[in-house]
């Protein structure tokens, strides 16, 4: 069974170590709300400091211009633990980040906003920006079979965490899976309760 | 058939004795027996929450403070702005509406989360401590394991007092022998980070062993796990002991007198088995650990003070040849040059790294009768009101003040620049914190992360120090 779960532009970001204070700057985390941070996304290196868009930046570059697939380099979204930062990239119209390797809180955070980000060895990493380098890629990306899909029959697969997996297909509801064991989360505080009483 | 071992880390001990229940084969769902919050990562959780009309399962689980864009100059929700002040009385609404304890401005202990858990005896060994924040990693300095979420396991934590996670690898790093005079807890960190990189410890809990770290005060050990996330680490953790208990005792949130003895036999039972097997061990000896300074825009790019900025050439890997040119540019530095010949423009000493009572001894007796350099910008930013009440007892704040620092009131300040503590676009800084991003402490800031005796040392001199040479041994006039 085939389950497109996204298809479409494929901007090729080419650094390592992208941390959320660049996904996002600071002075954006001041807002209480959940939207409107897609114009922030990588605020100091997407506009210049007058204010216009850096054409040398590659979101900026026409080319790139309505991309949903991210590529990108290794221990991608490293540093402040700000869910800013996926959210950010999801106003931008991304849902999909491809990299080497994400750090752990970003990695959370996004699969949390339904995002799928896909870990590729150092390898096939550098096959996906050989691709990009030849001109603007349109790929699919089928979650159920595992394949990014890139045309013509070619294809490469990925490995993901068969829970996360099926959260993404079954849009599961986070904490609604979870509140499913309220019974096991009261014996567990009672038991707390009884053999640790000091933590209240 | 050999035996199968039941050794197990302390990790794996902790993460077991909070398993609730399986979410899945691979997902178990842990118990949080303290949640932290503060007043930027929470608010969309708390209209989350509303939103699917869920309550908050424990409040007096959960505890909050506000630090992350208050003003350090005067304590008014409105002294950093507009979108600031409403932040904060977002989070002074939401604790109202859920009965969450909140030591908001007006409280005299109000501080960084992670200077105030501790202070407050709310983090306790053996715990799972959370907080919308990457720097909680620090209260694995008692053995609790303790980790940054983001804001919708702040929901979910909020909802259900608990969290879906799946178990880590295991990092031990061992470091054994005595540090040298002038080399603290921060040097040793950023030497770890420097050995192992910013993605060394993706997918690990790193516990840090070894009679370098027993011999550590609890403050010094605050900042070795306060920094494990920069090297990726899930979790950086330190097993009890006597001094971890005396530290304890007599806290507010501490257990009472009735239920000392039981939490100290059950916290005494917190470490890893002699035979429990790590993924994977790093060894490192205290001696060898010089002053440290980063150089370029990530915590990897480190080097002892008296090194050179290296070439980028000096990188076999072509990626770290590349973000060494970059960073470099950014830094406005050159290969081979010497920092201890770079002018700084601000000091700043602070941060939920090195804004602790010892980091400001550290730093005071470096200042002690001298006077910050003409032209230099030097903060002292304490982490708690318990800390700056005792710096200013201890005639600490006199010192800086005297010398020409700043004395500023608690919050996380120019570590991360949410307010209006910035560093301008192509100014050098010494700073205490924890990242050397691009932009971190400002647009165009350029940031070299330091000890507080370095940091100190760089606002008398007006440029970097390498404290060992200058005969000026922190604490010996204690």
């Amino acid at each position: 069974m085939s389950k497109i779960f996204a298809q479409g532009l494929v901007c090729p970001l080419d650094k390592n170590n992208v941390d959320t204070d660049q996904i996002i700057p600071k002075q954006f985390l001041t807002s209480v709300s959940r939207e409107g941070f897609g114009q922030a996304m990588f605020f100091d290196w997407r506009y210049l400091a007058d204010g216009r868009p850096n054409p040398d930046f590659v979101i900026n570059k026409p080319e790139y211009s309505g991309a949903s697939i991210l590529l990108t380099r290794a221990n991608f979204g490293c540093g402040s633990s700000r869910e800013h930062a996926p959210w950010a990239i999801q106003q931008s119209g991304f849902n999909v980040i491809i990299a080497e390797s994400f750090a752990d809180i970003f990695f959370n955070n996004s699969v949390n906003n339904a995002m799928l980000l896909i870990q590729l060895s150092k390898t096939n990493i550098e096959l996906l920006f050989n691709r990009c380098a030849q001109g603007p890629q349109h790929w699919q990306i089928d979650l159920q079979s595992q394949e990014i899909m890139f045309g013509n029959n070619a294809a490469m697969g990925f490995n993901i965490d068969a829970d996360i997996k099926q959260r993404l297909l079954s849009g599961l509801d986070f904490i609604g899976s979870s509140e499913q064991l309220k019974p096991q989360i009261a014996d567990y505080e009672q038991s707390r309760k009884a053999s640790q009483p000091w933590l209240g | 058939m050999a035996a199968i071992s039941s050794a197990r880390t302390l990790y794996q001990k902790i993460y077991t004795s909070h398993v609730v229940g399986k979410l899945n084969p691979s997902t178990d769902l842990l118990y949080v027996d303290r949640h932290l919050i503060h007043e930027v990562t929470s608010p969309q959780a708390f209209s989350g929450l509303k939103l699917a009309r869920r309550s908050v399962r424990r409040p007096d689980l959960t505890f909050a403070t506000m630090d992350h864009n208050v003003s350090t100059q005067r304590r008014s929700m409105d002294a950093a702005g507009e979108t600031s002040r409403k932040q904060l009385e977002a989070l002074a609404e939401n604790c109202a509406e859920n009965h969450i304890p909140l030591l908001d401005l007006t409280h005299p202990d109000q501080g960084i989360v992670h200077v105030i858990g501790p202070e407050q005896g709310l983090t306790q060994p053996g715990m799972i401590i959370v907080c919308g924040d990457s720097h909680t990693s620090t209260h694995g300095a008692f053995g609790a394991l303790a980790f940054g979420i983001g804001t919708s396991e702040v929901e979910h934590v909020l909802a259900t007092q608990t969290l879906p996670q799946q178990q880590a690898k295991t990092l031990k790093i061992e470091i054994n022998g005595e540090l040298s005079a002038h080399v603290t807890p921060k040097d040793v960190i950023m030497a770890v980070i420097g050995k192992l990189g910013t993605a060394g410890g993706n997918g690990y809990v790193a516990e840090f062993c070894g009679s370098a770290i027993r011999a550590m005060s609890m403050e010094g050990r605050m900042t070795l796990c306060n920094m494990s996330i920069e090297m990726g680490a899930k979790a950086g953790l330190i097993a009890p002991d006597d001094t971890t208990f005396s530290y304890i005792k007599g806290k507010a949130h501490a257990p009472k007198a009735e239920h000392w003895d039981s939490a100290v036999q059950y916290w005494q039972s917190l470490h890893s088995d002699i035979e429990a097997v790590f993924d994977q061990t790093v060894t490192l000896d205290a001696s060898t650990i010089t002053p440290q300074i980063t150089w370029g825009t990530n915590p990897e790019q480190v080097m002892a003070v008296d090194q050179s900025v290296p070439a980028p050439d000096s990188f076999n890997d072509a990626s770290k040849r590349d973000a060494a040119e970059r960073a470099l540019a950014y830094m406005g530095l050159a290969p081979g040059q010497k920092l201890t010949d770079c002018k700084v423009d601000v000091v700043f000493i602070g941060s939920c790294t090195n804004s602790r009572i010892e980091d400001l001894r550290a730093a005071a007796t470096v200042v002690q009768g001298k006077q910050v350099a003409a032209g230099v910008r030097a903060l002292v930013v304490p982490g708690s009101g318990m800390v700056k009440r005792q710096a200013e007892a201890e005639g600490l704040a006199s010192i800086f003040k005297a010398a020409g620092f700043e004395w500023r009131e608690p919050g996380c300040s120019m570590c991360l620049g949410m307010n209006d503590d910035r560093v301008a676009a192509g100014q050098r800084c010494a700073s205490t914190s924890n990242r050397n991003f691009e932009g971190r402490q400002g647009r165009g800031a350029r940031t070299h992360l330091v000890s507080p005796a370095m940091a100190a040392a760089a606002a008398i001199a007006g440029k970097f120090v390498n404290i060992a040479a200058t005969g000026n041994v922190p604490g010996d006039q204690a």
